[in-house]
């Protein structure tokens, strides 16, 4: 009997104590009576802000995964500094290996497994497109997507969805524009790679270019990922007599068209896509002196440029690289690019407050005003509006003169194009 | 110089980088009957080892005689560690170990080296030749695969060792009752392959750039250029290279987009293993049951 009793002792003690928790820290997560006004969607608490990304960190497009990691080493930053607003960021971050069904499995699962505040920077065309439905469906801010695609401006139809770089149609646009008003009968050959990504391309050309776009583009050509080279491309397309070259190719095919464009001794306007300005890794293995004169738009710092190397944003940016994620590359521009896009979400979050409900993050993110980052181009500024889901809508010309870009002009602003 | 004759030349100098492959894929062919998905990224592999030890300061050519040497022992490793246990499996195992090895070796890379693109030195001169349709680079390429290629000739015909491993290759039984290691004789070839690999390797990576995927497209190409030319021969797999370079060219400018100069190939492929499977100079194999 004193045995049975004692187990009861136990039992009741145990459940005593739960009900203390309970009554104690159960109902905090309900905003209590309002001392501070203090609201929380899933994934954030008093200390912690739960964030998701999906990146492909295996498969055809893993190169990428770099921008994940570098993202996750710029929050560690942040957490190492305090978070924000006394919140730590939780980062989880899952690889859908740049496929679509992967990523509507790991987003759900970062959604309903995972309870995250947000789904920040998801990377690809195809994934974040077959993850938008999802997403607005059941109103998670799939916020600042890695993706040039023209389609995340979409406020009407997707209020849940939200771009961030620049997008290929408007940039190409911009090159049309600087075509047209520098170059004598221009005759236009364009070299581009045969997906959503060089078709965007062509398409916003052929949009700048207006109704002369059939007479002044004289060649196009096109080439696959799979192709060893993209010589023989080049050669047609200096043969069909152009003077200007509009180059729109990943990196290594870039570097190959730039060094055979030189080799060949075809002196034409070139224009480069921004997809490949990185002094290092394209201009370099071409041969610097090949890369003269030509000319690109860009948006953001190259770590790799001479010019910004002494300045205190790229000390910092460089701090933060040796610091938190030393084995990546310091000549990939993959790693400004996720410092910059991962400081602008923290800035929504700050903007947030006490507020961190879903509808607030996308209030926030659509209520950025005048907003300069360190690693973007000076002059480049970041600005968002409940109608305006395009952050990053300027672009500033540059030329190569041989060992370093040059800017030249204004930052040129491609809204309302 | 007219477009066609400047389509040629560099035909000519994309196929050479063809054909480079096309003999390591005849190699690992002639010494064990099998061909080696994994051949093109082991020698992206090692053309990585290669950059490491230009990079540490060694100069082009000892860094090319080390990463060759590397190439081999690699090459015998693997053959020991990864295909010999599945040596009498089906076919079908040996394609999915080979897949298998490609995925992994291609990750492994990425890992290791990153994906950034990097400039690989070259030993030639860089000037472009004839209006730029050829540089002096690509004629380094042609002469060392063209040596490359007496050099097995000569191994296979004129040294013990190599008619041994021939023997090993084409009748297993009969070469070990005349007491050859068959089993030796096949990690052979494999270390013998990577090391033609490693040269394939490190004389495009100048002209194609190094990154992981450097060679996942070469190797379909190459492939191509060495049925054409018949995947027992050797001499036959530089020549196809070659074809199969030009040919693509001339086909991707004048007879449809270039869009499909990568389906060109896959018609050289089916088109041979149809109507000749045995390629230009390939011997036909004879069975007897």
């Amino acid at each position: 009997m004193n045995f049975d009793r004692r187990i009861l002792l136990i039992a009741a003690c145990v459940v005593a104590v739960g009900a203390v928790a309970f009554v104690l820290l159960g109902p905090q997560k309900q905003p209590g009576p309002p001392v501070v006004q203090k609201k929380y969607g899933p994934g954030a608490s008093d200390t912690e802000i739960k964030i998701g990304n999906i990146n492909p960190y295996s498969g055809p497009a893993s190169a990428y995964g770099a921008i994940g990691k570098a993202i996750g080493a710029y929050f560690d930053k942040v957490n190492d500094e305090g978070g924000i607003n006394g919140r730590k960021i939780k980062y989880v971050t899952l690889d859908d290996a740049y496929s679509p069904p992967k990523a509507v499995e790991q987003v759900r699962r970062l959604v309903e497994q995972d309870q995250v505040l947000l789904v920040f920077q998801s990377l690809g065309t195809p994934s974040n497109s077959a993850i938008q439905p999802y997403m607005n469906e059941n109103k998670v801010p799939q916020l600042f997507v890695a993706t040039g695609a023209t389609k995340w401006n979409d406020p009407k139809n997707f209020p849940w969805t939200m771009g961030w770089q620049p997008n290929y149609q408007t940039e190409a646009q911009i090159y049309a524009r600087y075509i047209v008003s520098n170059v004598k009968e221009p005759k236009i050959a364009v070299l581009f790679q045969n997906d959503d990504y060089g078709k965007d391309y062509l398409d916003g050309l052929k949009q700048g270019l207006g109704n002369d776009a059939a007479k002044l583009i004289v060649a196009t050509k096109s080439y696959e990922t799979s192709d060893p080279t993209v010589d023989s491309q080049v050669v047609a397309l200096m043969n069909s007599g152009a003077n200007v070259f509009v180059n729109v190719a990943t990196p290594k095919f870039a570097s190959q068209a730039i060094r055979k464009v030189a080799d060949l001794g075809w002196k034409p306007l070139h224009i480069l896509n921004n997809v490949s300005t990185s002094v290092s890794a394209v201009l370099k293995p071409a041969g610097l002196e090949k890369a003269v004169d030509i000319v690109t738009s860009a948006y953001h710092k190259d770590p790799t440029d001479p010019q910004w190397q002494n300045a205190k944003e790229y000390k910092d940016w460089l701090a933060w690289m040796q610091k938190y994620n030393p084995n990546a590359d310091l000549a990939s521009t993959f790693n400004v690019y996720a410092y910059s896009v991962a400081q602008t979400l923290v800035q929504v979050l700050k903007q947030c407050g006490n507020d961190l409900t879903r509808e607030n993050v996308m209030k926030q993110a659509a209520n950025l005003k005048n907003l300069e980052m360190p690693m973007l181009l000076p002059g480049i500024k970041i600005n968002t509006g409940p109608n305006d889901f395009a952050p990053i809508k300027q672009m500033q010309l540059q030329k190569f003169d041989g060992t370093t870009w040059r800017l030249f002009g204004t930052a040129l602003s491609v809204e309302g194009s | 110089m007219t477009q066609l004759t400047q389509q040629i030349l560099s035909g000519v100098a994309t196929g050479a980088v063809y054909a480079s492959l096309a003999l390591a894929l005849v190699m690992i062919y002639q010494a064990t009957e099998s061909v080696n998905f994994a051949q093109g990224e082991m020698a992206m592999f090692s053309t990585y080892i290669a950059w490491t030890l230009v990079q540490a300061g060694l100069p082009f050519w000892a860094a090319f005689l080390l990463t060759v040497l590397i190439s081999f022992i690699g090459g015998v490793l693997i053959e020991r560690v990864i295909v010999r246990p599945v040596h009498d499996a089906p076919v079908l195992t040996h394609v999915i170990v080979f897949i298998g090895l490609l995925v992994i070796l291609n990750a492994v890379a990425g890992w290791i080296y990153t994906y950034t693109v990097k400039e690989f030195p070259s030993p030639f001169p860089s000037k472009p030749l004839f209006g730029g349709a050829i540089t002096g680079h690509d004629l380094g390429v042609i002469c060392v695969t063209l040596a490359m290629l007496m050099l097995l000739f000569a191994f296979f015909r004129f040294t013990p060792l190599g008619l041994a491993m021939r023997a090993a290759a084409q009748n297993p039984e009969s070469a070990k009752l005349a007491g050859i290691r068959v089993g030796w004789m096949l990690a052979m070839g494999w270390g013998l392959a990577a090391a033609v690999g490693a040269v394939a390797g490190v004389m495009v990576a100048p002209v194609l750039f190094l990154d992981p995927n450097m060679m996942s497209g070469v190797l379909l190409y190459a492939f191509a250029g060495a049925l054409l030319g018949g995947i027992s021969s050797p001499g036959g797999a530089v020549l196809g290279g070659l074809i199969v370079g030009v040919l693509e060219n001339l086909v991707g400018t004048y007879l449809i987009a270039s869009e499909l100069k990568l389906s060109t190939a896959l018609a050289f492929i089916i088109l041979v293993l149809v109507i000749k499977p045995s390629g230009l100079f390939g011997r036909v194999a004879i069975k007897r049951v």
